[in-house]
């Protein structure tokens, strides 16, 4: 039985959970192996119900675990297929054993994250805990600010993941609720230009071609082990950011919407400069832009895909910055934060006179306020005009009680 | 469906297109490898296989060998049913979608795990797939004992048996408790198969198999699977100490259907004491000591008990 197609609006008013769906409905998804957490189950529900009213055809397992979710998806991956499931947080921590074992099997799978706090204690809300513990486990990690980029990022994730070169499975993370269930309007691609962008799924090493007998998922001691992980790491680092950026160029080319693997706003000229994630960088902008009004040269960065890490991109967008706050969503739990480490890390060893300090927000779902952010402008304009970072280089913007800071 | 492979005899059977190579890293004696082996030939379809973590995993895939001629898959310890259950989801999917590369095949999915594995880290993910009516076979290779990770207790370790983790002491007979009633739990998922097999009854185990493979749904069967290492036997002796299980009815053959019927399938003509089981094996050694020897009168009324259960049930068909 054929499926039928839908007609969208050119525009339509989705929030990131049902962008997303449409967007894997539009991937034609051969299984989703799923179990639900909030705030991501709709994302799935999605998909569920549009093969109820045959929009898709495929199978959805719905499973008794994220861990088996993830185990699902990858024997589906290895049998030969498109493949793809959502998750949150605790379902996220659970699925973690897998993740490593998807990637390390240079399976394409599509995670759709919809970032939220880990416990303890218990949080449904949006942080990025869960999105920073994925990042050393092999997989391709891109970030959307909106419900737009949620649907659009799911096409490049499938994209650059099934490329014979890539082979990699990617995560498209959103923030939980504050993109995931805030509904905005959605620029639509038709279902047969959205499909024919990621294109049919092409095999390799599929275990339902007979004529090949193929074994996924083998022992490797010393003799191995580390030329199988460092071939995974060097296709990171030299093969993926090519690919995307080339699937963001011929994104452009079909939509006219346009990607950057960092993105950058008002930085040229700015003397200081944001650097956050998710829905933040939005609220981040519209604040640079009425500090701009106000005389302070105000930039801001939003990585777009965290892994593989950007260094020359992060590198070249802020060496000329003068003060730079990087902002960690997580608690770092007794060390630094992640982009205050990885921007360090790229802008070492170059001749940047650049300040960097760090702040740590928005935990559990803890709203980050225009307030904050024109108090943290105003401290990095104080820091170039001292030449020197004049607060501590670890604060926490909006928590209760004596203002923390530390380093 | 598929044409059943007709086998007349042991030679046949044995010398029959093998996709598992002799060549893995098995101890000698081990009865996974005849398990296997007694499975796959079983059928002439193609087979989409996995194993979780275990000795059958470690053994027949070290990088850049395999012992597998036939599809398979290994993730971890706890979800080989599970990678299974997606593959067959995805045979579904592109079969549906009219893009299987060979549409006339008729494959058959096979999940093989321990008893670790399956009774207890896998144990939900493994309800999972049966509860979800996959077209697929869980088969449990039952040695009784974690043996890859050098013989600690699992939960279907018998009661009185020496593992590394419950040991046989001055103070103590070693395991307390008694093994988990797996092909039970199983059975009450109501799914169409359920079984117990034994490598030395190759003729029970081929039926059950096929039988397995021909229902529509899931099946779960456990196979006894003697560890020359922990168990404590020579090696040469694997069959042996299979044909004393099922005997002694320590290990009785029985199939359950939809899990409301239970039919026995091997009624020994001689019945061997308990005793003479236990006796065989270096892991029960310490039962025969005086402070202990009140375990062994046990073990047989457990067992006598047991065999006038499942005799009961078949008799009532329940």
């Amino acid at each position: 039985m054929a499926f039928d197609k839908m007609e969208l609006k050119d525009i339509e008013v989705w929030d990131g959970n049902f962008a997303a769906a449409q967007a894997l409905r539009q991937c034609q998804i051969d299984v989703v192996a799923a179990y639900p957490i909030t705030p991501s189950t709709p994302i799935v529900e999605g998909y569920a119900k549009f093969l109820s009213d045959n929009y898709i055809e495929g199978e959805f397992v719905m499973v008794e675990s994220e861990h088996a979710a993830m185990s699902g998806c990858i024997g589906a991956a290895a049998a030969g297929g498109r493949v793809a499931t959502a998750t949150s947080s605790q379902g996220f921590a659970l699925m973690v054993e897998t993740l490593y074992q998807a990637s390390g099997m240079r399976l394409p799978i599509v995670l759709n994250v919809v970032n939220r706090a880990l416990a303890s204690p218990l949080n449904v809300n949006g942080d990025h805990s869960d999105m920073y513990l994925g990042r050393d486990s092999g997989w391709i990690q891109i970030d959307a600010y909106c419900p737009q980029d949620a649907y659009d990022l799911n096409f490049i994730a499938f994209k650059v993941s099934e490329d014979h070169d890539i082979r990699l499975p990617a995560m498209v993370h959103q923030d939980g609720f504050m993109t995931s269930h805030t509904a905005q309007g959605v620029h639509t691609l038709s279902d047969d230009v959205a499909y024919n962008f990621v294109g049919n799924y092409k095999p390799m090493n599929d275990m339902l071609d007979f004529e090949h007998p193929v074994t996924h998922g083998v022992q490797t001691e010393e003799d191995w082990h580390f030329e199988h992980k460092a071939r995974q790491h060097n296709d990171l680092m030299t093969k993926v950011l090519p690919k995307i950026q080339e699937a963001f160029d011929d994104f452009e080319k079909l939509s006219g919407r346009k990607y950057n693997i960092v993105e950058e706003y008002d930085t040229k000229d700015a003397d200081v400069c944001v650097v956050c994630l998710g829905s933040s960088v939005e609220t981040a902008r519209e604040v640079a832009l009425e500090m701009r009004a106000k005389g302070i040269k105000a930039g801001v960065v939003g990585i777009r895909v965290i892994r593989p890490f950007p260094f020359e991109q992060v590198r070249d967008a802020l060496k000329d910055i003068k003060s730079i706050a990087a902002l960690d969503r997580s608690s770092p739990n007794g060390a630094a934060g992640m982009l205050f480490n990885e921007i360090a890390g790229a802008l070492f060893n170059t001749d940047t006179k650049a300040l960097l300090s760090g702040y740590v927000y928005g935990l559990g779902g803890r709203d980050l306020t225009k307030a904050h952010l024109v108090d943290l402008f105003k401290e990095l304009q104080a820091n170039v005009d001292a030449g020197k970072v004049t607060t501590p280089l670890q604060q926490f913007i909006g928590v209760r009680g004596p203002k923390l800071s530390y380093l | 469906m598929s044409e059943m492979k007709k086998i007349k005899n042991l030679k046949e059977f044995s010398t029959s297109a093998d996709r598992f190579e002799g060549a893995n890293l098995l101890c000698p004696g081990c009865a996974h490898s005849i398990i296997v082996r007694e499975v796959l030939n079983a059928t002439n379809d193609d087979l989409v296989l996995s194993a979780s973590t275990g000795c059958l995993e470690v053994c027949t895939a070290v990088y850049p060998y395999t012992s597998w001629d036939a599809s398979w898959i290994h993730i971890g310890f706890e979800n080989g049913s599970t990678a299974v259950a997606g593959a067959e989801a995805m045979y579904k999917a592109l079969k549906t979608k009219g893009r299987l590369k060979q549409p006339d095949r008729n494959p058959k999915f096979v999940s093989f795990a321990g008893d670790g594995a399956s009774y207890d880290i896998g144990f939900q993910w493994i309800s999972g797939c049966m509860e979800r009516g996959h077209n697929m076979m869980h088969i449990v290779l039952d040695n009784e004992v974690y043996a890859n990770t050098g013989g600690q207790r699992s939960s279907s370790t018998p009661i009185g048996a020496s593992a590394t983790t419950s040991p046989a002491g001055r103070i103590s007979y070693g395991e307390k408790r008694n093994k988990k009633d797996m092909v039970s739990i199983m059975a009450s998922h109501h799914i169409p198969y359920s079984a117990q097999v034994s490598p030395n009854k190759w003729k029970d185990m081929v039926k059950k198999i096929q039988h397995g493979f021909a229902v529509d749904g899931p099946v779960f069967i456990n196979a006894a699977s003697p560890c020359t290492t922990e168990w404590k036997f020579d090696p040469k002796d694997t069959m042996t100490i299979a044909d004393l299980a099922t005997d002694s009815l320590v290990f009785p053959l029985y199939e359950i259907i939809d899990g409301r019927e239970l039919n026995i399938t091997y009624r020994p003509k001689n019945i061997v004491p308990v005793e003479d089981y236990l006796a065989a094996q270096g892991r029960f050694k310490h039962l025969f000591k005086d402070q202990y020897k009140y375990l062994i009168k046990e073990w047989q009324e457990r067992i006598d008990d047991n065999w006038a259960y499942l005799q009961r049930r078949e008799e009532a068909k329940v």
